[in-house]
Parts: C-alpha cells; structure tokens; sequence
C-alpha cells in the first residue's frame, strides 16, 4: 500500500511540500506545474467533463499528461488512448467504455464522426484562471493493453492501484528529474508520469520519430536523473553518439527481457548510476524491482507473502497484488484474474541455479523489441501460398530487438534436386513479398528455412518453443 | 570477401528491401544515422550470424555496443580472432 492513498494528482501537485520549478518538458513545448495549480489547459471547461467518461486522444503526450491532471478526480473514467490507435476501432471504444466526451488537442485527427456528444480542447498553454471544484470522483482510468491482434483490449486501473508500487522519497530537497524513452499513454510511460508527479519531480517526455541522440541530449539538458526505457531503447541508447550525454543516477529498464550483456554494458558505461530491472505489465501492474544487477530474480520471491505475490503454474508467472488491472471491460473477454485474484502474465519461466530467468512468451507470442506478434498471424499469411503446405514462425534470440521473427516451411512438394536452389530463392521472395504486403515491418519473418517436416504433438497442434 | 566487405554488401541489401535511403558508408558513420533502424540490426546481426557463424554481441558479455560502422566491424574482426566464440 502507498504511504497513503492519493485523491487525485492534482491534490498532489497542490501538496505544499513539493518544490517549486517544476516542469514536464516536451521536445518543443513545456509547462510549469506551479501553474496548473491556478489554471487550465481545458479553457476552464473541466467542469462540463465532470462525472463523464472522457476518452483522452491527443496526438502529443504533453497535452495528455495536462488532460491527465486536470481531469483526475473529475471524469468518472479517463480512457487513455494510445498513440498507435487506429482510427476503425474507436466507435468500438466509444461504445464499450461508454464514451461521452472528448479531450483532443489542436495536432489530434478529427473525432467529429463519433458519436460523442462533447468534445474539448486541450492546450499546451495554461491559461490563469480559477477552477471550480465539484464533488471529486474516484476516477477509474482506462488503459490499452500493448500489441494483441484485432481491436484492444481495456484494461481499468484505479490511480490507488496505478501509483502502489511508487515510494516516496525521503529527501525532497534535490528534486528527481524523470526521463523515459516511453510514450506516457502506455502503462510503462504512464508509471513514470505518475512517479514524476507524485515525487515531487520533473519529467522529459520523449517524442515519436524524434532521433536517440537528440532525445539524449534535451535529457541532457534537462539534468535528468532517473530514467527509464525497454532493454532496446537502452541498446539504441548506448549505440547513439549521445550516450554521454545524460549522467543519471537511476537507469530502470522494464517491458522486455533484461538480460545480463544490456545490464552489465550499461552499469560500465553509467558507472554511477543504480541500474535496475522492473517486471510490470498492462494488466499485471508493477510486479517488483530487481536492483542487483544480475539478470533474471531470486527464485525465493515467489510464494513470499506480502504487498505482491507470486506463483508459477506451467512454467508462466502469475501475479496478485493491489496494483493489477481490475478487469477488462468490452467485447466477449475473460476474466483477468482467476478466483483467488492472481493474474496469468503469459511470460514464462524457468528455473536455473536459485533464480529464475524468463524465457518467453506462452502460446509463443514473439516480442520484438517491445512490440508483441502472434506465429499464428504471420503463418496465416505464409500458409495462403499455394506450394506451402505448413509453417511454424518462431522467435530467434537477437541483441539488438530481444527477438526476431523467422520461418520454418514445408512445402506440399519438395523441390527437385536439379535447380532447387534458384526455384527455392524465387519461393522464398514470393513468401516475403507476401508477407511485406500484409503485415508490419516487425512481424515479417527476417529469415525463412525450407523444412521437410515439422513436430505436430499429439492434439495435433504444431510443437512451439517458448518464444 | 573481406568482413567489412560481408557487413557494408548485408547493409547495402537491407536498406534496398526496407526501401530505405543510406547515408554515405564510411567508416565513421554513426550507425544510427545511418537511416537503419532497430530492426534493421536486428535483421543484419541474425544474417551476418548465419554467413559469418558469429554474433558478437551475444557471444560474448565484454562488447560494448557499436556506435559507428569501424565499431561493428571491428567486433565481427574479433569475434572471428577468437575461435570460442564462433560457432
């Protein structure tokens, strides 16, 4: 349990202790917090969004963490949409949380389609003026689970639980400058929004298509002390000639595997930094923090009671804590927790030595560099090519993305072995070309072997490896 | 074929299939100007395992990651001096 429950983030900002001087900064714009204490990014109109359920769909972090402030404490639901939405799933979204009003800002696509009867403005300039305060609700907040095929799923988070794993700290004299190579609208971004605001801190906020290097150095810039990014933004990091740019003193990578070469490349090149890796997902909330520098986790935390408990069934990581998702909400979905409350990650585990390691994804979903794909979708493409007559698409272990995606075919005729390899080159093009025209860049398979056979088990499913 | 020659032609045959413009080929090249993405690596490290049998980043916990095109090509010239490392 937090030291003691926030009502809302904007009682938090208005927290006499916090230092003034604070900000979030984004890559062409910033904000003072000290002012939204006494204004508006929503031109005063927060109070016509109380009680509603309030899809936030700004088209830059910025205005969404003001809207986030603003708002908290205010809308009834605050649904956070992320930046990849696409466009066809949002009547679904409208219709299964309920939507009746709009927070965009002047970059955002045109909502006017939808069957929402209020839309506001957000503004990245706060205008002073005195905000009214209504009887405050316990806001539920809504967030897109990451990389599932179809529409997205929703998961509902309360901030109580959203903020249980963020520790105060104790010397708020030297303010904690938060920096993440995240976009706040997804859980790993927003925990760090959270930090930032709840801690008495600043935030950089990073920005889509923006160069590593730049990003590093406006990190830079801004002093930033405690950052955090997937295993890959962290490779990209070191792998930019901006590296030195920022000297933090907390490095926390979470979203991927952290494995021991990413850990021990950062501790060398950020000698003074306390480098830690955190599991946490969309649904699962924050799971714990490892901070000895070692891959993997001890192997006692699991069965120990306390604030997050753990078990392992079948290999996959299961979780109960006052920090999971409560439930998802639309369409035909199951439950997200089983009877007793844990909820099954799908991350799987094995056990080496007195820790264990993870190991992969159950069902064999592949996370390439942060961004999750089913086999089955990328076989479906493979197997619409009239000589393939099977396949099996795999992760292969890869330093730069974490996993990559390959191919393993068996064609209905084996080719003949007098110019197999020009007639196996052409396949293979055709295969990809196939794959490219359907599917994003990540999801095409990076190499593809021709096999004569692959191992079905015996209730006929193909035998897939833990991604 | 030299390994820088391997590296550069790999390079060369990812760009033209992700349809992607390259950035001159030097030897101080900043890799991540490069125009190539995280993929992109990802692809060429997973090729390059395969035609020259080493990974060097994986291999081995000691290899810094590469900044420019001279440090990726000089992690292959090591991996490939020492013969642990090559499968």
């Amino acid at each position: 349990m937090p030291q003691s429950a926030p009502r809302s983030l904007r009682d938090w900002l208005d927290d006499g202790e916090s230092a003034p001087g604070r900000h979030i900064w984004a890559r062409h714009a910033s904000i003072a917090l000290d002012d939204l204490a006494h204004g508006s990014s929503l031109g005063g109109r927060a109070l016509e969004l109380h009680g509603r359920s309030v899809l936030v769909a700004t088209s830059h972090q910025l205005t969404a963490a003001l809207a986030l402030i603003e708002l908290d404490g205010v809308a009834r639901r605050l649904v956070l949409l992320p930046p990849d939405a696409r466009f066809e799933h949002l009547p679904a979204v409208v219709a299964d949380a309920g939507i009746d009003a709009i927070v965009s800002d002047a970059g955002a696509s045109d909502h006017g389609d939808l069957a929402v009867p209020l839309h506001v403005t957000c503004s990245p300039v706060i205008e002073p003026m005195t905000v009214g305060r209504l009887a405050p609700h316990q806001t539920e907040w809504v967030l897109f689970t990451s990389g599932t095929t179809g529409a997205p799923k929703m998961v509902t988070h309360s901030l109580s639980g959203l903020t249980a794993a963020i520790k105060r700290s104790q010397n708020r004299k030297d303010p904690v400058v938060w920096g993440t190579f995240y976009d706040i609208r997804r859980y790993g971004g927003l925990q760090i929004f959270l930090r930032a605001v709840l801690d008495g801190g600043s935030l950089v906020l990073s920005e889509a298509k923006e160069p590593t290097a730049s990003h590093l150095v406006r990190l830079g810039k801004r002093g930033v002390t405690h950052i955090s990014g997937t295993p890959s933004h962290w490779r990209r990091a070191l792998m930019s000639s901006a590296g030195d740019a920022i000297s933090p003193q907390y490095v926390r990578l979470s979203g991927e595997i952290a494995d021991q070469a990413i850990l021990d490349n950062l501790r060398a090149f950020y000698p003074q930094a306390r480098i830690g890796h955190a599991y946490a997902s969309t649904e699962a909330g924050v799971g714990f923090d490892v901070n000895d520098g070692l891959e993997g986790f001890p192997a006692s935390m699991i069965g120990q009671s306390g604030d997050v408990q753990m078990k392992v069934v079948d290999g996959s990581l299961q979780i109960r804590s006052n920090r999971t998702a409560t439930q998802y909400i639309g369409g035909a979905v199951a439950a997200l927790a089983d009877h007793e409350g844990f909820v099954d990650t799908g991350d799987m585990l094995e056990l080496r030595g007195d820790r264990y390691h993870f190991v992969g994804r159950k069902g064999g979903i592949i996370n390439v560099g942060g961004l999750k794909v089913h086999p089955e979708e990328v076989e479906a493409i493979i197997n619409r090519h009239p000589d393939v007559r099977m396949s099996l698409v795999r992760a292969r272990k890869n330093p730069f993305t974490g996993s990559i995606v390959v191919a393993e075919i068996v064609l209905k005729e084996q080719p003949e072995s007098g110019g197999a390899g020009a007639q196996v080159g052409a396949l293979r093009r055709e295969i990809l070309e196939r794959c490219r025209a359907a599917l994003p860049q990540h999801k095409v398979p990076v190499m593809i072997s021709f096999v004569p056979a692959l191992t079905v088990g015996e209730a006929g499913k193909l035998a897939r490896p833990h991604a | 074929m030299t390994t820088k020659l391997t590296i550069t032609s790999q390079i060369q045959k990812i760009a033209d299939e992700q349809s992607i413009t390259l950035a001159p080929l030097v030897d101080d090249m900043v890799l991540l100007d490069s125009g190539l993405d995280s993929l992109c690596f990802a692809i060429l490290v997973a090729r390059l395992e395969d035609l020259l049998g080493v990974d060097p980043f994986t291999a081995s916990d000691d290899v810094s990651f590469p900044v420019t095109l001279r440090d990726f090509v000089v992690a292959y010239e090591n991996a490939a001096k020492c013969p642990s490392l090559t499968a």
